[in-house]
């Protein structure tokens, strides 16, 4: 632990802040909130892959920095809160169902996270490599908000956090993915966020709300 | 240049109509582009057979035995199902469940999902598997909702996120191999994400590593195969679309995301010297099996019927490629060409039918053969093809996996017949009061193509009771391709 | 062990005593300025203390020693806990007695006092209020544990003078990701601890919700006036470990001379209008929690400190 160098430390303090978003994303109740958060994540994305990649002389993790931030800090939480204004969801407020046992079930979900990602933080030869669990963490955690999370703008809220554990495990095993996959990841993300943007408008249409409880008439008996 | 023409055209079509989609013509254009497709398709076929195995453009692209015999498939089952929807779509419109607008999404919505279905087959790069495999759900998704009905809604709006997020695991998994693939092949450029150097090297890639890589794949994309317990998805997919999103989602969509599941689990084979994700398949894939065809007892509707029989027969060819080898590889891909060919003319037929009685729910569907022979004949036809009875193709391939798990594991063999018994009895015991007994409907406004009903069961009895030997010889390639 | 030790350590004391009312007014200043109401003086708890210290004190005809005791007794404990935490100087003789698990102890004794007291007079109003606290106590206690094992664990000592130590010695030791679950858990801890927004308002007298005003409703003249002090400490302690735990810079180490001292007082001013300040405008943006969801509130300090030791174990080790 001591000789680790101080822009490992950074990096490890943002990954913290990362999971630390995560688990306030779980448990925030207001959509606006949550949107902001999403932001935050973003911030936070954009800040260690920048310091990636000015400790590591990578140019093409500048590029995907400026990627995330045009894409994940600007242009989709912009679309986002424009649907949330024109759907009038500013102030929609979620209730949870047992707060604390979600939590617990994410505090399983990060031992778990870490301890799958030991065998191949132990190969990785980034200076990310230990971040591994905790990008693994933040999907998993992901997940459990989507699982959890009755509201069609929660779970995309969830979906876009996914993305963005995603990313920060292929920054933190490999310094990234090549550029031109990178790039069609940007694109898919984009064109999801305006099906999302379609489907809340359906949504609303046929039930008369954003609330997926009613959306169980499909079910297999 | 046979490869640009064969992504080029769906391509260039869906652009195309999207401007021109709501014309009267529209169908027939998108006919035609099918048609250029499939002509590419064959174009590339025929360099293969000549030429062997290649890579192209700075070898972004890789064309062997295996991906382009399920290329010449998707452009052959693409190009029949864009003559069905022609008529289907037409009396659809009629029927007024659709806006020209609407029509116009659909067209050319179908042709972004042929060409993502093309790139995901032909790519090398496996970072580009993944973005065409995202990119088909993308443009499949507005196809589900397409009538905009409270069911439709909501089966879209399930496929959207399961199929997100089980396609989310698969990029951690393919992140991963990158990491797994970087320690070898070298960090820089783009090599190490392309398959064909993954598999020259494969036996020297880190096991632990590929073997996490490889489960993430296997579940993420086996969401989009419909394993379960990730299959909730497929019935209501399936079951809310337009009939022939039902028959391409089914006979090409779920063999496309096979294949990406194949061409990770060679490169697991050979880095982990192990027979672990053979076993992972065929777990996965024995679990469908049963469990769909329990399922399908419970079904009222009848795409949903025919959807969870896809996800048994999705089972079944799963298991088989678990079990690995040359014969039960071969019998693999002929059940996943027999399979595609049969349940697409099924859908056909069972769209028209559903036309015909204006709902999808089986009590209400009788006597077809009284009202529409052809629509009768095509559903009982299509549905005894796809129960394995003699002298379909379905029956050779079933034979050949149920001889080859008898022989390597016993085991599985009474499970995988019983599961084929209950589906049987399920399925004919439902098929049987449909097609006859008697009726009160009327004809439909416009003659339902049925020829591509005919073209694709007439292929599926051709290959049970003749498998032409240059075709054999070619599944015998891939068999051994697969194999490693 | 020095004289002048000794001498510090008493003026460290005194210094906490005399500006914890100060403090306090800092806060309701800035609350009012932030919701631009016209605001108190800052010397407005002296008036307050001064005002009741001229009172005469009512007790109540069942009143036993346990109610005229507790105020002395709560006052006491906060200074004690004063003592220990290095505010100023890490050189106090006080501190090598008690860490900061017995400094838990120490702010526990004072509550129990507190309720006891509460209880005795069989008051409903005092009886609810004991209860709620106990209640909030019992929950924040193994949440305020947890972020201070973490912070140990990061430091690799329970006292509290060591950590400062630690840190001003290898000051990147503060970039560790535990630390900063360990942060947003303390600020929660002291948010309930210390009756603020969003468990407890403390500037308001509504009976349903109040948890710490119940308590003292009985309570009139000086030993109200003890009690009310005892709780501005109390605020003034949490803040200073928060220091100690997070933000140490400026703290004297052992062997400073006067200048150095001094240096660390100004310091420790600095940090007080800034976290006073924060403070407030935390207050003013949430809004209080029903009192049900409380405890939901300080599972998720709990849980978030715990979440905090985890990743010092998996990823700092």
């Amino acid at each position: 632990m001591a000789h680790l160098n101080l822009a490992t430390q950074f990096v490890q303090m943002l990954a913290g802040a990362l999971l630390l978003i995560s688990f306030a994303m779980l448990a925030e109740r207001r959509s606006r909130r949550l949107l902001i958060l999403l932001v935050w994540q973003g911030a936070v994305l954009v800040a260690s892959t920048l310091l990636v990649a000015s400790t590591a002389h990578l140019t093409h993790l500048f590029y995907s920095a400026a990627l995330t931030l045009v894409l994940k800090v600007c242009v989709l939480p912009w679309i986002l809160f424009r649907l949330m204004r024109k759907l009038g969801i500013e102030r929609d407020n979620e209730p949870l169902v047992n707060l604390p046992t979600l939590m617990l079930v994410g505090l399983g979900l990060v031992i778990f996270a870490f301890g799958l990602a030991q065998p191949v933080s132990a190969l990785a030869t980034t200076v990310l490599r230990d971040t591994l669990g905790i990008a693994l963490a933040v999907i998993l955690l992901s997940f459990l908000m989507i699982l959890a999370r009755r509201k069609a703008f929660t779970q995309v809220i969830g979906f876009l956090s996914l993305e963005n554990g995603l990313f920060f495990a292929a920054t933190s095993t490999t310094y990234g993915m090549p550029m031109v996959v990178e790039l069609g990841m940007a694109l898919d993300l984009l064109v999801a966020v305006f099906i999302f943007g379609i489907f809340f408008f359906h949504i609303r249409e046929q039930f008369d709300s954003l609330d997926l409880d009613q959306l169980e008439s499909l079910k297999e008996d | 240049m046979e490869i640009l023409l064969v992504l080029g055209c769906p391509l260039l079509g869906a652009m195309l109509l999207a401007v021109v989609g709501a014309k009267r013509y529209a169908a027939e254009v998108s006919v035609a582009i099918s048609l250029a497709t499939l002509l590419a398709a064959a174009a590339l076929v025929l360099r293969i057979i000549h030429g062997g195995s290649m890579t192209a453009l700075h070898e972004e692209f890789f064309i062997d035995p295996f991906n382009v015999f399920l290329v010449a498939l998707t452009a052959l089952v693409g190009f029949t199902t864009s003559v069905f929807s022609r008529p289907y779509m037409r009396i659809e419109a009629e029927h007024g469940r659709l806006t020209p607008g609407r029509l116009r999404l659909y067209h050319s919505m179908y042709q972004l999902f042929m060409a993502a279905m093309l790139l995901a087959l032909t790519t090398n790069n496996m970072g580009f598997l993944w973005v065409s495999m995202e990119m088909a759900t993308l443009s499949t998704v507005l196809l589900v909702s397409l009538y905009r009905t409270r069911a439709s809604v909501e089966a879209a709006w399930k496929y959207f996120i399961l199929c997100g997020v089980g396609i989310a695991l698969a990029l951690f998994g393919t992140a991963l191999l990158y990491a797994a693939a970087e320690s070898v092949l070298g960090g820089e450029g783009m090599n190490a994400l392309l398959w064909t150097h993954l598999n020259a090297v494969k036996g020297q890639l880190e096991p632990r590593v590929m073997g996490l890589a490889f489960v993430f794949l296997l579940v993420g994309y086996g969401t989009k195969v419909g394993l379960a317990p990730l299959h909730n998805w497929l019935p209501d997919a399936h079951a809310e679309g337009p009939t022939p999103v039902s028959a391409v989602l089914s006979g090409l969509l779920l063999n496309v995301a096979l294949y990406a599941v194949i061409r990770c689990k060679i490169l697991a084979d050979g880095a982990l010297h192990s027979t672990l994700p053979g076993h992972m398949l065929m777990s996965f894939g024995l679990l469908s099996t049963v469990l769909a065809s329990f399922f399908l007892w419970r079904q009222r509707d009848i795409k949903r019927l025919f959807a969870y029989s896809s996800i048994e027969h999705m089972g079944i060819i799963t298991f088989a490629f678990g079990m690995g080898g040359p014969i039960a590889n071969f019998a693999a891909l002929l059940h996943m060409t027999m399979h595609s060919l049969t349940k697409s003319a099924i859908f056909f037929a069972a769209g028209h039918a559903t036309q015909l009685s204006g709902t999808q729910r089986m009590d209400k569907i009788r006597g077809l053969l009284a009202i529409h022979p052809s629509v009768g004949w095509g559903l009982m036809l299509g549905g005894l093809a796809i129960l394995g009875m003699p002298p379909f193709g379905v029956f050779t391939s079933e034979y050949l996996v149920l001889i080859t798990a008898m022989r390597d594991h016993p085991w599985a063999t009474p499970i995988l017949l019983g599961a084929l018994a209950v589906a049987f009895a399920a399925i004919f015991s439902r098929l049987q009061p449909m097609v006859f007994g008697d009726t009160d409907d009327r004809p439909l406004p416009h003659t339902p193509a049925l020829v591509p009903v005919f073209i694709h069961l007439g292929i599926v009895l051709m290959m049970g009771v003749y498998i032409p030997p240059a075709l054999a010889e070619w599944y015998r390639l891939a068999a051994r391709l697969i194999a490693g | 062990m020095s004289a002048a030790a000794y001498a510090w350590q008493l003026g460290e004391c005194v210094l906490a005593i005399a500006l914890a009312p100060l403090f306090a007014g800092w806060v309701g200043q800035c609350r009012a300025w932030l919701q631009n109401r016209s605001a108190p003086p800052l010397w407005q708890p002296y008036r307050v203390l001064r005002k009741l210290f001229h009172k005469d004190v009512a007790l109540a005809t069942h009143a036993s020693w346990l109610f005229r005791s507790a105020p002395y007794v709560v006052f006491a404990t906060m200074v004690v806990a004063a003592a220990i935490i290095p505010s100023v100087t890490t050189d106090l003789p006080l501190a090598r007695v008690a860490d900061a698990i017995a400094l838990v102890g120490v702010f526990a004794t004072g509550r129990v006092f507190m309720s006891l007291a509460a209880m005795d007079v069989g008051t409903a109003f005092g009886s609810m209020g004991a209860r709620r606290e106990m209640m909030i106590g019992f929950l924040t206690e193994p949440a305020l544990l947890m972020v201070l094992f973490s912070a140990f664990m990061a430091f690799g000592s329970t006292a509290l003078p060591r950590v400062v130590e630690a840190v001003l010695r290898q000051p990147h030791i503060m970039l560790h990701p535990s630390l900063f679950f360990a942060a947003v858990a303390f600020v929660m801890v002291l948010l309930a601890e210390n009756a603020r927004l969003p468990v407890d308002n403390p500037t308001t007298h509504l009976e349903l919700t109040m948890i710490h005003e119940s308590m003292t409703l009985e309570y009139s003249g000086r030993h109200l006036a003890l009690i009310e002090w005892a709780a501005w400490l109390k605020l003034f302690n949490y803040a200073c470990i928060g220091f100690t735990l997070f933000m140490p810079w400026g703290v004297a180490v052992h062997g400073a001379g006067p200048g150095l001292l001094v240096l660390a007082i100004g310091a420790l001013i600095a940090k007080l209008v800034v976290a006073g300040a924060a403070l407030a405008l935390l207050e003013s943006i949430t809004a209080k929690l029903r009192l049900f969801r409380a405890p939901e509130f300080l599972t998720m300090a709990f849980l978030l400190a715990v979440l905090g030791l985890l990743v010092h174990l998996l990823l700092e080790v």
